[in-house]
């Protein structure tokens, strides 16, 4: 599929489906279920909003949402007990499938969602969204509504489309711009099209994500799009301009650890692929530095992306949700 | 338990006293209101809406409205938001009023935080609070199973501040076919405000700005800042009565443009507050003199701007709307503060308009980015909205 006719088919702006009664009608008439699921990690900042506002536009007011679950990774703050308090379902992410251990990362909370919620489609978006809106979700799910040839949608974040004039970058971030895009140019060209393959806020077919595995650290969304890639083509991909996300900025030497975990992923799924060969053993070690009185020193890091198996390999998962 | 039994309903019939016995299940049961209450706080906040510039923050009511089913949902020329929940005879409209406008520039983060006990943001009480109760309206009747007798007009108020000087609600009250009964002016807080009179008020300012070069030498001159300093100075000198209450606000002095250069400009606002319309010319008359003085004295350029003008009137103390407000507010535990009001309720007494002010929970940190209000009183301050709504709709309010 050609990159320039991709743009035009399958990248929407969330304003598209402003009609929320016509698409809670047309979930209706699908039967399809839709979960969210809001992974957290000390999040009291932003949590409370961000339940109140998916649960009274997007199920008092639509009924677009059949549940709305935060799944926490041992949050020393009060983010179980705020969202809890605004109505949410609340769940530890360790009493998840707790015969399987507990790891941390955001792909965990992500990968034991998949068990617990109940959804046909999953809708995954962070909790550290300052300027939440209930475009977030609906310009998300409702390309999984009306188009059923589409399995998995990624936000993006740019300026209203109407207002665009002129050339101008289209504004991935820096970890994007300068590892993931390069990368895609040389594996996987098609990929480069998604303006923003980062972002953490995305809507999934449970079909398609309980069949793909889950690094449960930085590289848990690029993992998706080449596995969803890789098994459905770029038509199964597609992506919503949502305006807009106001987030907490991170360090440079924050984005180095994403980025060393990041390729790690990347590496481990392009040699599964076959599409490279024989790699040797990769060191789980990111060397920064710092300087000291004018004296150089090493910060070793290990960061090691562990990986969960696809969902529909474990038994309690085909059991309680009755697939084979 | 989300409505009010129809027991309760049909003694409201009868006597305010029905609708006071109603009021704590009432308060009780507008909890259900709580996520789409608040969702709509958050949602109305954090769109920027400075005064002339709240066309995106009216939009959103309008599709509020809407979505509520309310007919004529609409903006009118001023850019007010309108709609209206028709009642079961329409013998009266009561209209519901928040001014929209903020303080705040549209470049201020406008960002609500959310948390279990307060929302906090700027503009968060004044006045997104008002609006999202006022927007909140049809979804807390219909919740309440309450049908009102009247057509409830809903209205976010356009250019309500400062400069605005309640043009939106001007307008609207001088051009629109819908003849109203009553008013009720929807304000964040504070809860147990009970406004019902205006006291007289001039709102201006005084700019004073010299020559770049300007002659050092010449008595009293040191720039802009000094002599505006002297002209408050003067202000300060003016007699004011005891009684009839008046007093001079000095709300904000800006000046000059950094540390080391001589400021060439300086702007004071103030308002002049006073029960008598005839002191309040005085002090205007005294004031201008001042200004006259001062800048024969040294050469600056000194104007008087006075942009905003409202007459003392309202209803009284023993008016049957303001007895009626009272009474609601003693049973919810609500203590009343009668504060006379430059707000909303200047244009309706030009229109001899019965009306009342009222506020919708407590807060704090008015007018700073940190402006805070706490959500559990909201449902009380709910309450006293609706007990209040109920009385004027069975004629409890009407004056002889």
């Amino acid at each position: 599929m050609l990159i320039d006719s991709w743009l035009g088919t399958n990248t929407f702006h969330h304003s598209e489906f402003w009609d929320l009664n016509a698409l809670v009608k047309e979930k209706e008439k699908r039967q399809i279920k839709i979960s969210l699921c809001i992974p957290t990690l000390n999040e009291e900042k932003t949590i409370g909003k961000e339940i109140v506002i998916f649960s009274s536009e997007l199920m008092q007011r639509y009924p677009l949402l059949d549940e709305i679950a935060v799944i926490d990774s041992d949050s020393s703050d009060q983010t179980r007990e705020i969202a809890a308090s605004f109505g949410a379902q609340v769940f530890q992410s360790r009493d998840i499938l707790p015969a399987y251990g507990e790891k941390r990362g955001k792909g965990e909370n992500l990968w034991k969602a998949i068990y617990q919620l109940d959804g046909d489609i999953l809708v995954y978006i962070d909790a550290d969204i300052k300027n939440i809106h209930p475009r977030f979700v609906y310009g998300l799910v409702a390309p999984l509504i009306y188009r059923p040839e589409i399995q998995y949608v990624k936000a993006f974040y740019d300026r209203p489309l109407a207002s665009s004039q002129g050339t101008r970058p289209s504004g991935g971030g820096r970890v994007t711009e300068i590892l993931i895009r390069p990368l895609f140019s040389l594996f996987f060209p098609e990929l480069t099209a998604l303006i923003q393959p980062l972002s953490g806020e995305y809507a999934v077919r449970r079909r398609v994500l309980d069949k793909i595995p889950f690094p449960i650290g930085y590289g848990v969304e690029t993992s998706h799009l080449i596995d969803v890639y890789h098994r459905c083509g770029l038509e199964a991909i597609a992506q919503t301009d949502l305006d807009r996300r106001v987030h907490r900025n991170q360090h440079t030497r924050d984005l180095g650890k994403m980025a060393f975990g990041i390729l790690q992923t990347f590496l481990k799924r392009v040699e599964a692929l076959g599409i490279v060969g024989n790699l040797p053993e990769l060191s789980t070690t990111l060397r920064q530095f710092q300087v000291s009185n004018n004296v150089f020193e090493e910060i070793p890091l290990n960061i090691v992306e562990e990986e969960r198996p696809p969902m529909i390999e474990i038994p309690e998962y085909t059991k309680k949700h009755k697939v084979s | 338990m989300a409505d009010v039994s129809s027991d309760q309903q049909s003694r409201t019939e009868d006597s305010l006293e029905g609708i006071l016995t109603m009021l704590p299940f009432v308060r009780e049961a507008v909890q259900a209101a709580r996520e789409i209450l608040l969702a709509n706080l958050i949602m109305i906040g954090e769109i920027p809406a400075p005064t002339f510039e709240e066309n995106q923050r009216v939009e959103f009511i309008q599709n509020r409205f809407v979505e509520s089913g309310m007919h004529n949902a609409s903006a009118d020329e001023l850019g007010n938001a309108l709609g209206i929940l028709p009642g079961t005879s329409g013998e009266r409209n009561i209209l519901v009023v928040a001014h929209v406008d903020t303080v705040h520039a549209a470049t201020v983060d406008h960002t609500i935080t959310l948390k279990p006990q307060a929302a906090i943001g700027p503009g968060v009480g004044d006045n997104a609070l008002g609006v999202a109760v006022m927007v909140s309206l049809p979804f807390v009747l219909e919740l309440l199973n309450i049908e009102l007798s009247s057509n409830l007009v809903l209205m976010g108020a356009s250019r309500s501040l400062g400069r605005g000087d309640l043009e939106g609600l001007r307008f609207f009250l001088s051009n629109s076919e819908i003849p109203i009964s009553v008013g009720i002016g929807v304000e964040g807080f504070p809860l147990g405000r009970l406004s019902y009179s205006s006291i007289g008020m001039y709102r201006g300012e005084i700019v004073c700005s010299v020559p770049e070069e300007y002659d050092w030498t010449r008595f009293g001159a040191t720039g802009a800042i000094l002599t505006m300093n002297e002209v408050i100075n003067h202000i300060q000198e003016i007699r004011l009565p005891r009684r009839p209450r008046s007093s001079i606000v000095l709300g904000s002095i800006m000046g000059g443009q950094g540390y080391n250069t001589i400021a060439t400009n300086a702007v004071l606002r103030f308002e002049i507050r006073t029960e008598s319309e005839q002191i309040g010319d005085e002090i205007f008359r005294q004031m201008a003199a001042i200004i006259s003085e001062v800048s024969s004295q040294t050469g600056a350029d000194i104007n008087l701007d006075v942009f905003a003008r409202r007459s003392p009137g309202g209803i009284t103390f023993h008016h049957p709307l303001a007895q009626a407000a009272r009474r609601i507010m003693h049973v919810l535990d609500i203590q009343p503060r009668k504060s006379p009001s430059t707000s909303e309720l200047s244009a309706f007494i030009d229109h001899d308009i019965p009306a009342v002010t009222i506020g919708i929970t407590y807060g704090e940190h008015q007018n700073a980015p940190q402006e805070e209000v706490r959500i559990e009183p909201i449902f009380t301050g709910l309450a006293q909205l609706v007990g209040i709504l109920l009385a004027i709709d069975k004629g409890f309010c009407d004056a002889d």
